[in-house]
Parts: C-alpha cells; structure tokens; sequence
C-alpha cells in the first residue's frame, strides 16, 4: 500500500533517520518500535507528510508522491493519523470534534456551510450520520455533547480515534495510542484496532511501548533505534532478533 | 380505552390497536443520536414478520422463548411474537454470567432463544451443551458476529424475511394462531432473582397481567398519551406490567434509550409522564443534585436553600390538594419559575403525573424531596407472585412510612404471625416445576408474602421487614431485631450505600458498611483528603468518624420507637469492597443476600462481637471479565454509643 524507500531526515546536525525503508501491506496492523527517540514520531510525520525528507521517497498506492505535498493533501489521498498528545479542540464536544474530522469530504461551498441553505443541509446530514456511525462503532454515545477537555484522558484518546476515523483515511497512523492508559483501557483500544482493520478494511501502522499489545495485536512489527531499522518481521521473530533484544527489549522479553 | 373482554391475549390486543390506530406512536429507540420511531401499524407488521419466522422454524404451543438483552424495542417484538405462536417469553437478566443463566435456560426447558448481541451470543454458546433444548440462537445487533458460523445462530432481520415468504405462503395461519390464545393460557416465565437459594420461575398467565394492568390504569387515570421510558431489566416484573402489560393495556409511548450509559440524558430528553424507580436511584439523583449544589456559586446556594425551605413546608401540602396560604402560593409559585421548574427540567422529571417508588422503605427526607417539588411520587408494594400491584399509595394519603391501601379486587390480610398474605386475579399460577415451593407459598388462591407488616389505623398497609428475618436479640429484654428495617434506616444517610446488620442471638446489633464512593469522595474531597480507592477511603479513620455520626443519628431515631430501642447499632466497621451481584452477594436487583454474606463474611462477624479493634480479612473477588482475584485488607472495628430511650431515662 505504501512504501517508505531509504528516507533520510535530518535536523541540523542530528540525524533522525538514516536510510529507513518501510513496506506497508494493505489491512496489516504494522507497529513501530524502539527506544525513545529512535526516529519512530518522525517516520510517521514523514509518511504524514508533515516533514520533508531530505532523502528517500514515498510511493503511496503505486504512485510516487511529489516533494512537496502538504499535510492536508495527503490526508485527502486517505491516510489520517493520531497524535501522541491528544490534539483535540478541548471547548469542543465529541460530535463537533467528529464533525471537524468530516472536513476533508465538504463539497458545499464556504458560503452555503456559514448560511446553512442548498447543498449544506443535506451534505450536513450526511456527515451526521456517518459520524453517528462512527461514534457507535466506538460506544461513545454516552459523552456525545459533553465538551472534549471534560473527559478522562483515555476517553479523548477514543474520540481522537474517532476524528481520525471520521476522514474515511485507507491508512491510519496511530502515534502511541495506548500511551497513559489503564489495562482495561488498552484492551478496549486493542479491540477497537482490530475492529477497524477488520470491519472498515483500513491499514493500521502504530507507534508503541506497551510490548504485549504489541506482540498480541500487530501482524507484523518494525523496530528503530538512533535512525536506524534493526529489524523488520514477524513479531516472534524481532522477539527473538539479539539486535533487538540488545538494543531495547532486554533479555527476559 | 375498552374494556373488551375478549381481547385477552397480548396478540389479540396488538392486532386491536393496529385496527384502531395504526399510525399512533407505540415505540421509539434512541439510534444514531436521533429518536427513531415505529407506530403501531409498523410495529404490528414488524412482530408478524418475526412471528411467521418462529413458526417457520418450528416454534410450536408451549415452547419457551429465552429474551436477553437491554430494553430493545426488537426483544419486546420477540416477546409477543412468541405469546402469537402460544409460545411463552422467559426473559433473563441481561447482565447475569453465563452459568446463571444456564440454570434458567436448562430449567426452563427453552428451545430458543432472542438475544441482543455478541455478548450474550457467546454466554450462551458458553454453555450450549448444558442446555440440550437451545437449538436456535436469534441475535439483532450483527457487531462482531461476522465470523460466528455456528448452524444455529439466526439474524433478526434474515428470521423476519424468512417469516414474510411463510407469511405469502400460509396467508391466514398467523390470525389463527392468535385466535387460539387464551385468558387463562401462560404468557410468561419471570424467574425471580432468589435472595435464598436457585431462582424460581413465577408463572403468569395473560389474564393475570392484563386485568391487573387494567385495574392500575384506571384507579390511577393513566391515559393512552403516556411517555415511559424502558430502563429497567426485562426479566423484572415492573418493567413487564409497566413496558409491556400496560403498553398494550393503555395504549401509550415507551422509549428505549441509547444504552445503559445515556439512561440519564434520555430521560431529560425523553421527559416522561409515568416514571417508576426503585428507591437507589431516587436517591443517587438527590446525591447528584446535592453535590452540584455545593459547587454552585454562593446566589444560586442561597436560592436552592431559601426555595427548598419553601417547598417543604407547601409543596406536599399542595399536592395533596390541601389548601395554602396566599403568600405562600407566590412565593412557591416564584419558587417553581426559579427553582422547582428548571431543576425537574434538568433531571427528566418535569412532566411527571404519575411516579411510583416500590422494593425497599425509601428516607422519608428523600421522599418528601421529590414530592415537595411536587412531583407526584408514591409507593407501591407488590411483587413478582401478584403480578406487580398488592398496595398503591392513593392521592391525597401519600406518606413515607405505609405503602398504601389493596388495589381493585386485591385482597389483604394479616396471619397471626403477623405475616402478609393477599389474594387477587393478579395471583401467579404457581412456580414453574417447583411444586413444593408453590404448595409453601401459595394457599388456595392465598400468597405468604414473606413480609412482616400490619395495617395502620388509616387502613394503609405497612411492612416491617422480611418475615422470616425478624427474630430477637440475646439481650436483657429479648428486643425485636429487624434487620431490612435497620438496614434502611442506615441507608437512609447519603454517605451509606449498603448496610448488613447482625442480631439475631446476638447481645447487641453490629453492622456491615458500604460508603457511597461518590458522596464520602466528594466529602472528602472537599476537606482535603486525598484517597486512591475505594478499599483506601474506605479504612480512613475520619471516614470512620463521618459514619459514626450517621448511626448516631439512626441510633436516636431508634431510640424514639420503644419497640425498636433496644435494636440500636452497638459495633459497625467498613467493608473494604462494595457488596456486588458479581462476587454473589447482592441478587441482580440488589437485594443482599444475607445468609451468603454471613458465611463469606463469618470471621469478620466474629471479630464484630470480640473485643479486638480491628481484624484482617482476605476476600475472593471475581471481576467483571469474570476472572477472579484476592482482595487483602485491615478493617478497624468502631463502638457507637446507644442513646438511652426517653421512656427509661425518666423512670
């Protein structure tokens, strides 16, 4: 689905990543891995496309992406991500946060959305009910008009998922999502991951610490560390990988 | 609203009003955020699809239908679909496990079953082997089910396609199937939850729940424009008379909400008219109500106050239709544009006509509350065995301490023991394959209640306790000890929100506490007291302190009532984990179950009468995943000092 080929990125003198090669299949759930600044943030900006870089390309669904595509334009080509502090409109409720997530899908013009006549009213409604769609996919009926920054931080995590879900992406870059969260809360995110991958068919690539959702939920598992990927394979397999063990699992993984 | 005799079936009903007026409103269900509705005519069709479905797939006279899951207009559906074939609903708790409800399941002899979800798919397919009868498993919500291939898993809607091609086919079988339903025949199954011992199975016939609807809907004036809402567990007899019996009897509204989680805010969109509720949730909304107040700024503290004063001293009084002053006409008047109004607005309340409180003695603080706001709140007394109604509250004679005066053609009596019996059309047939224990409950046409009570001099009946509960203490007068009375009395307190009481061939009275996480955390929030669980504030010595004072209230209380004096709470420690259904201790409608608790708790009742301060207790909890674990902890034991009665001070 996407191909990250031998990116470089640097900042200054400090080198992010350093020839980093990523192969993404459709409907896999891919994690990244590695010790903290290992570069995994950055590759996911990369494929983002919020950082330029300064070697290496993308190739996204079999077509090379031009140097210098803006975020929002490689958000419309379907791929939508979260973030690891949770980047809502915290004065907003859940369903305006969907709402906003929708942005990407409006056809009507700016005129006719500040009016709401013509073309507005039915789009608005057909927004409405996908995000309807998607907050009960999520159980998330319950804080629907309660304003984002009320909530415990493991239900903004949900309703972040829910923005991004709301863009309709094919792939979706999840950035620690399970970062702060209770073991009930993990299984309830884990359950919700796999769901996407399995009902909506969308690719999920995430960024994570905790090792056991890793090895339980992901098909395959990519591990960086300075920059650099040490491993690349099946999650028994970089288990079991001495680099990877040195480098950042430890021996009684 | 006729009365025609003839219409004795819930079937015959159903086809009545789809005739009469088919495109009134029968039900709605909060889906995708907005109110989705089916009037009668569509819900008719709905329930004949899903009814051709069950006979095409061989759902013959007699057989039981198993109905599980939250209030879903789809599982109503199922019921009286099932009752058109002369098949008989049993619906279970939704929230019971997987070996609870395998004893119904395999008790109850149930060949199919209606489910709402995965989640009960898999209890069910859980324990599939020990039920040899289950051969059809029908679902309505498809999530997660897409890989389930199990033969004898069915969709809702692929049943109901099923049943319109039978339907073509067998044109007139469905009205004949309902022509030979019967007053008499057995409409459901109600297993009631079983404080003491395995659930039994009350059976209920159409007439018995159709002519006790009937008489409630007229001596209370309930009208075909009603709006309920459906919250309460399907396999309660409340919500069965009340959703179900007087639905098809009166002919209003009832709304499913969203999902259990939303039940609050449904309630203030939906606003309904005829509300019931069991006294916990009366109370948690005053706690909720209470706290926010507190956070409120110091004009709006004032208002409440200065309103609520207001209102205790006028708004019962003009409930009841006594006559009130001029001044405090306009100040309760300005009261109900400042206060009364908005606050019922808020919570749901606001078009309340009718509201029943019933299952436990509710705080006569807490009752004259919501009365005083002037919502017509009254208690009822009933049961699964009599069809819901034995006593009703009449306007005008509402007070806390009675549960009111017999219902149409109910009959009430009290045995020399001081036991309740009643007779009444409303009177079960018996126990499902249990004669014994109908033979000991019921008595040519009479039910033991098992209630201990007696009628006042204003002819209203008053319960005191569970019969078989009442006993004495091991003291110097042998003082009467009823604990479900003690225990209300403690429960009365915010800060308490479940108490177990010890007596009987005791010296004195001790007592088992839950705190209210939410009260206690919010009072202790408020003086700086920081806590990390519940099992943590729970052992805090100024936690202690706080509900010390609560039984040194209940403790004078008691002491005012000679009978009750001696009873006063003599030891009390907290428990260090809420009583949960999960662990067995509370049945699913919350009752304690007290001989269970007495044995899982039996080295604590022991420290509870030694002379130790404190004692170390390891329980078994079981989560709600159903794994289990081991929760260790201290508990310090408390005397409280008892109020010596007026009577014996003077003499």
């Amino acid at each position: 689905m996407l191909q990250a080929q031998h990116i470089d990125l640097a900042f200054g003198a400090v080198q992010a990543l350093s020839d980093v090669s990523v192969d993404i299949a459709p409907g896999e759930i891919l994690a990244i891995i590695g010790p903290n600044g290992a570069g995994k943030t950055s590759l996911l900006n990369v494929i983002n496309g919020m950082y330029y870089p300064q070697g290496g390309r993308i190739v996204f669904q079999g077509v090379e992406r031009g140097k210098r595509l803006r975020p929002y334009q490689v958000a419309r080509q379907g791929i939508a991500r979260t973030f690891q502090n949770v980047a809502l409109f915290k004065g907003m409720s859940t369903l305006d946060n969907l709402m906003v997530g929708r942005t990407l899908h409006v056809r009507s013009s700016f005129l006719s959305q500040a009016l709401y006549w013509g073309r507005a009213l039915k789009e608005e409604q057909a927004h409405r009910t996908y995000v309807e769609q998607i907050i009960d996919f999520l159980g998330i009926q319950a804080i629907r008009k309660t304003p984002v920054g009320k909530l415990p931080y493991g239900m903004q995590k949900r309703v972040e998922l829910g923005r991004a879900l709301a863009a309709e992406p094919t792939l979706l870059l999840l950035d620690e999502p399970m970062a702060g969260m209770s073991v009930e809360e993990k299984e309830d995110m884990s359950r919700f991951i796999l769901d996407i991958r399995e009902e909506l068919g969308i690719t999920c690539v995430l960024i994570e610490h905790d090792m056991s959702v890793v090895m339980d939920i992901s098909d395959r598992v990519v591990v960086l560390d300075y920059g650099v990927k040490i491993a690349d394979g099946t999650p028994d397999a970089v288990r079991t990988d001495p680099r990877v063990i040195e480098a950042y699992l430890g021996v009684s993984s | 609203m006729s009365h025609d005799s003839s219409l004795d079936t819930f079937p015959k009903l159903l086809l009545d009003r789809a005739r009469r007026h088919p495109d009134k409103i029968a039900m709605r269900e909060k889906d995708l955020g907005i109110w989705q509705v089916w009037t009668w005519r569509q819900m008719s069709d709905e329930v004949r699809a899903l009814a051709c479905g069950l006979a095409a797939m061989g759902l013959a006279r007699g057989d039981k239908v198993a109905i599980i899951g939250d209030n879903r207009p789809q599982l109503y559906w199922a019921m009286v679909a099932a009752q058109c074939l002369g098949g008989v609903p049993v619906p279970l708790y939704q929230d019971a496990v997987a070996e609870e409800m395998q004893f119904v399941l395999e008790h109850a002899e149930t060949r199919f079953a209606v489910v709402e979800d995965q989640e009960q798919v898999d209890k069910l397919l859980a324990v599939k082997e020990r039920c040899p009868q289950l051969e059809t498993i029908i679902y309505d919500d498809p999530r997660g089910l897409r890989h389930y291939h199990d033969p004898c898993l069915h969709a809702f809607t692929a049943v109901q396609e099923q049943g319109r091609r039978f339907d073509s086919a067998h044109p007139d079988s469905f009205e004949e199937h309902i022509a030979q339903g019967h007053g008499s025949d057995l409409a459901v199954i109600l297993y009631t939850s079983g404080t003491t011992g395995r659930p039994k199975g009350v059976m209920l016939s159409f007439d018995n729940v159709i002519i006790t609807s009937r008489h409630a809907i007229s001596r209370e004036g309930l009208r075909d424009n009603e709006e309920i809402l459906a919250y309460l567990p399907m396999a309660w007899v409340g919500d069965h008379i009340f959703s179900y019996g007087q639905f098809y009897c009166a002919g209003f509204t009832v709304n499913c909400p969203e999902s259990s989680a939303t039940i609050l805010q449904d309630l203030h969109e939906i606003g309904p008219t005829y509300f019931f509720a069991p006294p916990r949730i009366w109370e948690n909304i005053l706690t909720t109500v209470m706290i926010r107040m507190e956070d409120a700024a110091w004009l709006k503290r004032q208002m409440f106050h200065f309103c609520m004063r207001v209102a205790q001293r006028v708004g019962t009084r003009k409930l009841a239709g006594q006559s009130v002053g001029l001044l405090d006409t306009l100040l309760y008047a300005l009261g109900h544009v400042l206060i009364y109004g908005p606050l019922k607005d808020k919570l749901g309340l606001g078009r309340i006509r009718l509201a029943y409180i019933a299952g436990e003695a509710i705080g006569p603080e807490i009752f004259t509350f919501y009365r005083s706001l002037g919502i017509n709140v009254k208690q009822l007394y009933g049961m699964t065995e009599a069809s819901v109604f034995v006593c009703v509250q009449p306007d005008g004679e509402v007070r806390p301490d009675t549960v009111g005066t017999p219902m149409p053609e109910v009959e009430v009596n009290i045995s020399p023991e001081g036991e309740v019996l009643f007779r009444s059309p409303g009177v079960f047939l018996g126990y499902y394959k249990n004669p014994q224990a109908t033979a000991e409950t019921l008595d040519h046409g009479w039910v033991h209640s098992g209630d201990a009570g007696y009628i006042d001099a204003h002819g209203h009946l008053k319960i005191i306790d569970r019969a078989r509960d009442v006993s004495r203490l091991d003291d110097a007068n042998c003082s009467l000890f009823a604990p479900r009375y003690l225990e209300n009395k403690l429960k009365f307190s915010p800060f308490i929100k479940e108490a177990v009481v010890y007596g009987q061939e005791r010296p004195c009275v001790g007592a088992f506490i839950n705190i209210d996480l939410e009260a206690v955390g919010n009072w202790a929030e408020r003086r700086g007291l920081a806590y990390t669980s519940y099992t943590d504030l729970a052992a805090r010595p100024e936690v202690y302190d706080l509900i010390q004072g609560e039984i040194a209230r209940v403790n004078a209380s008691l002491a005012d009532d000679p009978q009750m004096a001696g009873a006063q709470i003599r030891r009390f420690l907290i428990l260090h984990k809420e009583l949960d259904p999960d662990d067995g201790e509370l049945t699913r409608t919350r009752k304690v179950r007290r001989r269970f608790v007495a044995e899982k708790y039996a080295t604590l009742a022991e420290a509870l009468y030694g002379s130790e301060d404190r004692v170390t207790v390891e329980t078994q909890v079981v989560f709600e995943d159903g794994r289990s674990g081991t929760l260790k902890a201290e508990l310090l034991i408390r005397d409280v000092a008892a109020k010596t009665p007026f009577a014996v001070a003077q003499g």
